[in-house]
């Protein structure tokens, strides 16, 4: 795949690979995505806003240099910026590859990192060497003043320009809760939501801490992802009854976005905070999002596993074939796919090639 | 410096429902001195949260330690790579944001100029501050304000104007043109947020007796010029009076939402 490799958000020939129920795969213009939603659909978004996240700096004990990559907390609230989970790395900056970044050094229960104007101390790790639970000195505000001052977005080797908050906010973001950015969202400008409302869509958010796609670890990274807060509001949950009253779909633009509702959907489907802590892949059965908008991913990414719950692999083995083929860029700011359930296709074939190994017996279709 | 007037309580409080703003997020800019720091107290003696912005470090400390409950942070409105440091330090103060008031202002050059005289730098200045520091700020918390139209909270912005976007003043051409188009940058954001639910307006708050009004005109007499304090309460009560017509029976709920 290509990567997309500008910050552009909103690149005019973006586009869009719809997978229909039944596997049929078509190019869209992604600015006409309004035209892949029909009225009395509600499009449901994520409107975290991205963190800066990262902060270099040095670990007290070795005098070494370090970048912290926060990746967790327990909440959503404002003031509970103390404690977090976060993935430190040795030296070196996003011109290198994640994976070839240097670990960082041996890392112990109370040892103090100086990350710019912020100090934090490590709490303990958490089963991986680069893996640490810490937490930082000084007031609520004064740690959101210092990540203001010194913290960056997760930089990406595929970027070579380093980003700014700008270039990974969503247009619509809101609090800033998110680790990495909820890219999906990219897609969606402000003439979009009019347009969009104008055809009797609804547009509905959510607020989910789309957390970080990349530990530079393979063993790390098979634990991703972390266990996500979100937040659902009431109005949301009501845009979806309406919309699921009326026959219309329930498009989650984002794997965040799928993330979050499948949980809430498994929990009552009630408003409030949450914690997403499932993975969802081809044994998930889909409660409540009917189809979802996300990035162009790879097989091994928990985002191609997350499409696997609304079609089958031979369907997103086509899909990945007719991406590379077309030369869909990926990453943050690459193109979009739009995979509808599976579930939705009126003619459920019996047989299904691929998805058993010989000798088990063929089960029945979704 | 900061000049703030103690002496407020000849104001009469009663025009405002003190239930409209307790509880309100309001964000502020250029809110140590003159009109904006007369807004972050009274905001604050009515209850609502209230974030102000400024550039001296000095400042911002000093009215934090006065004004109970309000956060300060510090930052230039005017600089690019500032405004969403500013805009992330906002959403967390205050958890969401209902009220946004764009006041920090720059007169363009200093003393004031007649145009031929004024360098191309100072009129830059003065649309950094005064005309595309607030357009770019109130993109950043949008979509903030946009999800406070969703919970019914009649969120505003304001744009801080003056009669020099109007009238003609021989030497107010920078600071003039720069808030004309801040004007009607307001108007064409009001149109277009209709939909949304975010209502924009402009306010001039007069000629008031303020370091901003000293710089521009040294020789005033500040007995002539209006106490700040009194342009704050007036913008306080139409903010107030804007929400009330967006929202009949707004109070201001519990915000429905983690970030509390």
């Amino acid at each position: 795949m290509r990567a997309a490799d500008r910050p552009v958000q909103r690149p005019l020939d973006a586009r869009l690979l719809v997978v229909d129920p039944c596997g049929s795969l078509r190019h869209a213009p992604r600015e006409c995505l309004v035209d892949e939603l029909a009225p009395d659909d509600v499009l449901v978004v994520n409107d975290a806003a991205t963190l800066p996240a990262s902060l270099h700096g040095t670990h007290d004990r070795t005098g070494e240099e370090i970048e912290v990559r926060l990746a967790g907390r327990g909440s959503l609230a404002p003031d509970d910026v103390h404690a977090w989970t976060a993935v430190v790395f040795g030296t070196g900056d996003h011109r290198t590859l994640t994976e070839d970044r240097p670990p960082p050094p041996a890392l112990q229960p109370g040892d103090r990192l100086r990350l710019g104007p912020l100090v934090a101390a490590v709490r303990r790790t958490l089963g991986h060497p680069r893996l640490v639970e810490l937490r930082f000195d000084g007031s609520a505000q004064a740690i959101w003043a210092g990540l203001g001052q010194h913290g960056k977005p997760i930089q990406y080797a595929h970027v070579v320009e380093p980003l700014s908050l700008w270039d990974v906010w969503t247009p619509f973001a809101g609090p800033p809760v998110a680790f990495e950015p909820p890219s999906a969202g990219f897609a969606l400008d402000w003439a979009m939501q009019g347009e969009l409302a104008a055809r009797g869509v609804e547009v509905a958010t959510l607020t989910h801490a789309a957390g970080i796609s990349s530990t530079g670890d393979p063993a790390l990274d098979a634990r991703l992802p972390f266990d996500e807060p979100y937040h659902l509001p009431r109005a949301t949950v009501e845009a979806i009854g309406r919309a699921r009253a009326r026959g219309g779909d329930v498009v989650a633009l984002g794997t965040t976005v799928t993330r979050a509702l499948e949980h809430a959907a498994a929990h009552g489907l009630r408003p409030g905070p949450g914690i997403a802590d499932q993975r969802i892949g081809p044994g998930t059965k889909l409660r409540v999002v009917d189809a979802v908008v996300s990035g162009v991913h790879e097989p091994g990414e928990s985002h191609y596993e997350l499409l696997g719950a609304f079609a089958p692999a031979a369907v997103l083995s086509r899909m990945s074939d007719a991406l590379e083929a077309s030369g869909y860029r990926n990453h943050e700011f690459g193109e979009s796919v739009l995979v509808r359930t599976s579930a939705r296709c009126p003619d459920q074939p019996v047989c299904q090639p691929f998805r058993q190994p010989p000798d088990q017996p063929p089960t029945k279709a979704r | 410096m900061t000049t703030y007037s103690d002496n407020e309580s000849h104001l009469d409080e009663g025009h405002v429902n003190e239930l409209e703003f307790s509880g309100l997020r309001v964000a502020v800019t250029g809110g140590t001195s003159g009109l904006g720091l007369a807004l972050v107290r009274q905001l604050s003696r009515l209850g609502a949260r209230v974030a102000f912005v400024a550039r001296g470090e000095e400042g911002v400390r000093a009215v934090a330690r006065q004004v109970a409950d309000g956060h300060g942070i510090v930052g230039d409105v005017s600089k690019k790579e500032q405004t969403y440091p500013i805009a992330l330090q906002i959403k967390a103060a205050l958890g969401g944001l209902d009220v946004l008031i764009h006041n920090a202002s720059s007169l363009g050059p200093e003393p004031l100029a007649l145009l031929a005289d004024t360098d191309c730098e100072d009129l830059q200045a003065a649309l950094d501050t005064n005309l595309v520091g607030p357009f770019r700020l109130t993109k950043a918390v949008l979509g903030s304000l946009a999800l406070a139209a969703r919970d019914g909270r009649a969120p505003v912005v304001v744009h801080v104007t003056s009669d020099a976007a109007d009238k003609p003043y021989a030497g107010w051409g920078a600071y003039g043109a720069s808030k004309a188009a801040l004007r009607h940058l307001g108007r064409i954001w009001h149109e277009e947020l209709r939909g949304v639910g975010v209502q924009v307006l402009d306010h001039d708050p007069g000629d008031m007796d303020t370091p901003l009004h000293a710089a521009a005109v040294p020789e005033a007499d500040p007995a002539s010029l209006k106490d700040p304090a009194v342009s704050a309460r007036e913008l306080i009560e139409r903010i107030a009076a804007v929400r009330q017509a967006a929202a009949p029976t707004v109070e201001t709920k519990e915000v429905e939402h983690a970030s509390r």
